[in-house]
């Protein structure tokens, strides 16, 4: 496989795919946002468990691409036990990841597991897979609105 | 077939000579030679339409229709030229018959706003099907939204046909007109235009056919389809983006209002009252998309020299030959099996997003389309996110299947 895909398509990602954590329905969440991209149709439906302004459980469902998939389920494991504005402050840094504009190996490393996505940077047109899961969380930590798209 | 008509018995195909007239096809993409699959996107450029649009504005620049110098009655004549060509090629009666539009969607909505506007009352009815582009149903919403007026859509099968059945019910008096698309762009089926205009006509209800993947693939004799309008894109047929045409009986376009106000669709103009200008410029107002009307005109000399029944015959070829090799692949379905296809091959892969496919593929130099087509009813109703599509045109070979195919087998493995 090329390079660049491989480093798009790390056995991470892959895996995530494959058998997504946390993929279920949260009967007794107290958050709930809904997802979507009307450009290629990836749809979310996240559920959170917020307890003292720490998110206690996640669950998600839908369909997506791989990239859409496992940056949902890989998100979903991460903010477990997080307070919300850690996880706030860790979508903004995922986000300056996937966009480029993270830069720095030390920096990238703290990221953990979600290093992986560094790939999408070169693929601008994926950045939204990758972000979806997190737009979607912003939403549902701030209960606001039901449903978010990609393209607003 | 009327003697004006351009299609002539079929030549040989020769598939080298073809491949080398179109210059982008030697480009190479992630160091893999480029194998063109999304043809029902847009369509390649021949050099002699590449050539033209440079001649144009080298040598011919000149607003048309006005001026009385040399250069405004040069190009007036290459485009009126290439109006009377796409004329010969559609064998319209008049050149009157034939509107240049933006594109498909351009002249679709033309026709839903003008056919709205002068012929719809509240409580009439169009029909259209379950497997329109997007272009052919929004317009009809906004027009029916506009009027007050009800759109009725025929449904298919599981292989992606109409139920033909169901469109006679579908016909009473309310009935004011049919509109349907003559091959699905996500599915590739060629839906029975004769049967349906004749059904209609029984009825006295007119046809609008979107055309937009039928042109590039399929003889088109409008006088004996008798369809009353119909729609198409020059960069589907290998002309440039940006032009397009709608074709219309002269009857029913001198029965409809203008589209758009402005230059060249009058013929006088004072603040009480506008007459407006004779067919098909009471349609064409404002300056005129001219170089690439031109172009267009080369683009359909390319395809007649090669004869659209000679690269019918060819892309039929390839279209079975494409999809006998995915269907060995038993991770993989195809979307849209009607008996009667063109050029079109949707299909879904077992657990991998179509949009991992499009991005993988790529990889190897295979450029297809992913997503929905612009058909979102359509996935709905096959209850799927999306497809992956390959689309063929006259220059791809057997080789370049091979290619997709050994790609699509290459990210199954490394899915699974």
């Amino acid at each position: 496989m090329d390079a660049e895909l491989r480093e798009l398509y790390q056995q991470v990602i892959l895996d995530h795919n494959k058998s997504p954590r946390n993929f279920k329905k949260l009967e007794n969440a107290n958050h709930f946002a809904e997802g979507y991209n009307p450009l290629c149709g990836d749809k979310i439906d996240l559920y959170l468990i917020v307890e003292d302004n720490v998110v206690k459980d996640v669950g998600f469902q839908g369909s997506g691409c791989a990239i859409s998939k496992a940056s949902a389920s890989l998100m979903s494991s991460i903010i477990k036990g997080m307070k919300k504005e850690e996880a706030e402050r860790l979508f903004e840094r995922f986000h300056d990841l996937v966009t480029g504009k993270l830069t720095g190996e030390a920096e990238i490393e703290e990221l953990g597991k979600l290093a992986v996505f560094a790939g999408v940077r070169d693929f601008p047109a994926r950045v939204k897979c990758a972000s979806l899961a997190w737009h979607t969380l912003i939403s549902a930590l701030h209960d606001g609105k039901k449903v978010i798209s990609t393209e607003e | 077939m009327n003697k004006t008509a351009v299609h002539t018995e079929p030549k040989i195909f020769d598939i080298e000579k073809i491949r080398s007239d179109f210059p982008i096809l030697r480009t190479t993409v992630h160091g893999k030679p480029l194998c063109y699959l999304d043809n029902a996107a847009t369509t390649q450029k021949p050099q002699a339409v590449i050539d033209k649009l440079v001649e144009f504005y080298t040598t011919m620049n000149a607003n048309i229709h006005r001026g009385v110098h040399f250069l405004s009655e040069l190009s007036t004549k290459e485009f009126e030229d290439a109006r009377i060509k796409i004329k010969n090629f559609i064998n319209a009666k008049s050149e009157k018959e034939i509107i240049f539009t933006k594109g498909t969607t351009d002249s679709l909505n033309l026709a839903a706003i003008s056919f709205g506007r002068g012929k719809l009352k509240p409580g009439d009815e169009i029909i259209i099907t379950a497997m329109e582009h997007h272009s052919n149903i929004v317009p009809w919403q906004l027009i029916a939204k506009e009027k007050d007026i009800k759109l009725r859509i025929v449904p298919i099968t599981d292989n992606g046909e109409i139920i033909f059945e169901e469109f006679e019910k579908m016909i009473n008096e309310k009935t004011k007109l049919v509109s349907v698309v003559y091959v699905s762009n996500s599915l590739g089926t060629v839906n029975p235009v004769e049967a349906i205009i004749e059904t209609a006509h029984k009825h006295s209800i007119p046809v609008i056919l979107d055309a937009a993947q039928a042109i590039q693939h399929l003889t088109i004799d409008v006088q004996k389809l008798d369809c009353d309008m119909l729609a198409f894109s020059g960069h589907k047929i290998y002309g440039p983006t940006g032009i397009g045409v709608l074709y219309g009986k002269e009857k029913l376009l001198n029965e409809l209002p203008p589209y758009q106000g402005g230059g060249d669709m009058i013929s006088k103009v004072t603040f009480e009252e506008t007459t407006f200008n004779a067919l098909p410029y009471k349609f064409e107002a404002g300056t005129s998309n001219i170089a690439d009307a031109i172009a267009l005109g080369t683009a359909i000399d390319y395809v007649s020299s090669i004869g659209i029944d000679s690269i019918a015959k060819y892309e039929g070829g390839l279209l079975t030959y494409a999809t006998e090799s995915i269907s060995k692949i038993p991770e993989i379905r195809v979307i849209g099996e009607a008996k009667k296809k063109s050029s079109v091959l949707s299909f879904v892969i077992n657990n991998i997003h179509p949009h991992d496919v499009g991005t993988f593929v790529d990889f190897e130099g295979v450029a297809i389309r992913t997503g929905h087509h612009c058909t979102q009813p359509v996935m709905d109703r096959y209850n799927i996110p999306a497809t992956s599509r390959a689309s063929f045109a006259m220059y791809n070979t057997k080789e370049e299947v091979d290619t997709l195919i050994n790609s699509l087998k290459k990210i199954i493995e490394v899915f699974n």
